[in-house]
């Protein structure tokens, strides 16, 4: 128990970031119209890539001897990229279709 | 230079938030996504140029920059080359490589730990790491590791690859592989450093499995709202990285797609008439009546 509480008061701006952010998500897209669920799926796929920093950091700390951290942090960064670029550029063409109908 | 770090951080997680927000207005979405899209690039360029570790700044700058453009070129040409009616399962790929991401990151940081505890005499685990910091590597590696093998197999099912896969008691066994899973991953805490990364293999295997098996029995009607239950859960994997690294945009950026990719999950449900559990345990009902029709 004292250790739940110490790990909260450690890290209390991260926990208030937290439950803020379930509140703002939840908020956001609450009134999305039906059309819109898949490019949001893929908007909101292309935004977690924002893991991608984690991998940088892991990448550009790594020691030049070690290359477990290196090799599996060029395939972090490789995919984490994959999933930024991809995730933008497959949602941007959704929305264009959409445009088109109209 | 940290301080410039820090508004570049504050300004990504904004365009986030309004990025989101834009897309769920058919008048607004694309320019959302381009927001969002510049936050990324600026949240990305600061924290290559400008982050600092303990006042070192990073290295290995070629090999950051050739995987980005090597991701940058192979995204780029599968998203604008893909057809229409095949976007979803794209999607869902891409999905399942930020998992992956996240599932690595998580990897490589446990790696740390392991090999700057392990030449310490037989003391356990628990006693080097604080349970905050593993919590945040081990709750990464799961959940990536779920979110990559679920997001690859909805990718299989819906470019046709691989079949609905049913057995008896698929839904047990799922259920005993989750639990050895949370096992593991307590063993794992609680065992000598020499030999920590014994259970913690174990684990990320077992999670991998358990993601194979929880989207295996699911329909492939269903499979959007899969690929969009499992973007909620690779955002939450994304969230974990921000509570290791104290990263704010990646906390922010992880737990809004979480929460909203959730909401976004119960949302698709409805609108097919379904409810979340109809569709993952549904497969059971399918194969029941299935069953019953060939007698």
């Amino acid at each position: 128990m004292q250790a739940v509480i110490n790990f909260l008061h450690e890290n209390i701006e991260a926990v208030y970031i937290v439950i803020l952010m379930i509140f703002l998500g939840i908020e956001i897209i609450g009134r999305v119209p039906s059309v819109l669920h898949t490019p949001l799926m893929s908007g909101a796929n292309a935004i977690h890539g924002v893991v991608i920093i984690g991998a940088i950091i892991v990448m550009g700390k790594a020691e030049s001897g070690n290359y477990i951290a290196l090799i599996l942090g060029f395939l972090a960064v490789v995919l984490g990229t994959l999933n930024v670029v991809g995730g933008f550029v497959v949602t941007d063409r959704m929305l264009e279709m959409f445009k088109k109908k109209k | 230079m940290s301080g410039i770090l820090s508004i570049c951080y504050l300004v990504a997680s904004v365009t986030f938030i309004l990025g989101l927000k834009m897309l769920s207005n058919p008048a607004t979405a694309r320019k959302g996504n381009l927001i969002a899209a510049g936050g990324m690039i600026i949240a990305i360029l600061g924290t290559i140029f400008l982050y600092e570790n303990d006042g070192k700044k990073l290295g290995n700058y070629p090999w950051i920059f050739s995987a980005i453009i090597i991701g940058t070129i192979i995204g780029t040409l599968a998203a604008k080359k893909v057809k229409m009616t095949a976007m979803p399962e794209l999607v869902s790929f891409f999905n399942g490589m930020g998992g992956a991401c996240a599932a690595l990151i998580s990897i490589i940081e446990f790696d740390y730990l392991f090999r700057e505890n392990k030449m310490f005499d037989s003391t356990f685990f628990s006693h080097v790491v604080p349970v905050g910091h593993y919590l945040a590597i081990i709750a990464g590696t799961i959940i990536g590791s779920i979110s990559f093998a679920g997001s690859v197999i909805a990718w299989g099912k819906l470019n046709g690859k691989i079949k609905d896969f049913t057995f008896k008691g698929q839904h047990l066994f799922n259920l005993v592989v989750f639990a050895l899973v949370i096992f593991f991953a307590i063993y794992t805490y609680q065992s000598d450093v020499k030999v920590a990364n014994i259970p913690f293999f174990i684990t990320v295997a077992l999670a991998l499995l358990y993601g194979v098996f929880f989207v295996l029995p699911i329909g492939g009607a269903d499979m959007p709202v899969v690929i969009s239950l499992l973007n909620s859960f690779t955002g939450v994997a994304a969230a974990c990285g921000g509570f290791l690294y104290n990263n704010k945009a990646m906390l922010t950026g992880g737990i809004l797609v979480g929460a909203a990719g959730t909401l976004l999950t119960i949302l698709m449900c409805r609108a097919m008439n379904r409810s979340l559990k109809n569709v993952l345990i549904g497969s059971f009902g399918g194969t029941a009546k299935s069953a019953v029709g060939a007698k």
